[in-house]
């Protein structure tokens, strides 16, 4: 797949080998939604679950920096931070 | 490797950021999670190399949350790939078959990533 040229033929069969992949990648509940897949259906989920994935990583932020407001240099958690790091 | 780059990330936003707010704070949080995601797959992937330029340029570091309802009013349905495009960094000059598999790409290091932010969050927490 990679290499090739923009220009080049992309076959149904790969276009659906790629479909395929990508609706492997939804987790169950969202694969649920599509029931009888239709590629827009399918491009739909995966906006949607992306979206939530950007969303996740934004409320993980705020409340990682809320808990690090909690910590100080010399607390257990920043032990927890180094071992991590050690491991 | 993504956890190592990310928790020593934490480490310093930690040390150098007791006087600052929590939304500074959870900004530079919120950076330092998608550099270690580009930063593992490197200059890979296009996606990948999309977000570091961005990254470097000091650019903000924004993804559409709305749909843009008022954009085609007369097409009922959308072209979901345009939509896919503005999602996936690097999506805008990708053609059809490219943006799959980078998509799939990006997912897994998301994924991966939410993971690993809720690790690090359990294990302060605990």
């Amino acid at each position: 797949m990679s290499g090739r040229g923009s220009s080049s033929r992309i076959t149904d069969e790969e276009i659906n080998e790629l479909v395929s992949k990508l609706q492997s990648l939804l987790p169950e509940s969202r694969r649920r939604n599509i029931g009888r897949a239709s590629a827009s259906k399918l491009l739909k989920e995966t906006c949607s679950y992306i979206k939530s994935l950007h969303r996740d990583v934004d409320d993980l932020s705020d409340r990682l920096s809320a808990l690090m407001a909690t910590m100080d240099a010399n607390s257990p958690q920043a032990d927890i931070i180094r071992s991590l790091l050690r491991s | 490797m993504m956890a190592c780059h990310f928790l020593r990330a934490l480490f310093r936003i930690q040390q150098t950021s007791t006087s600052s707010s929590s939304s500074g704070r959870s900004r530079r949080i919120r950076r330092a999670a998608y550099a270690s995601m580009a930063y593992s797959a490197g200059t890979r992937r296009a996606w990948s190399r999309a977000l570091l330029r961005k990254l470097r340029s000091r650019a903000r570091l924004r993804f559409p949350r709305r749909l843009s309802r008022a954009a085609t009013p007369q097409r009922r349905d959308m072209d979901q790939a345009q939509v896919l495009r503005k999602l996936v960094p690097g999506g805008p000059s990708m053609d059809d078959c490219k943006l799959l598999e980078e998509t799939a790409d990006y997912i897994r290091c998301l994924t991966t990533q939410v993971r690993l932010m809720q690790t690090v969050m359990d294990s302060i927490s605990s």
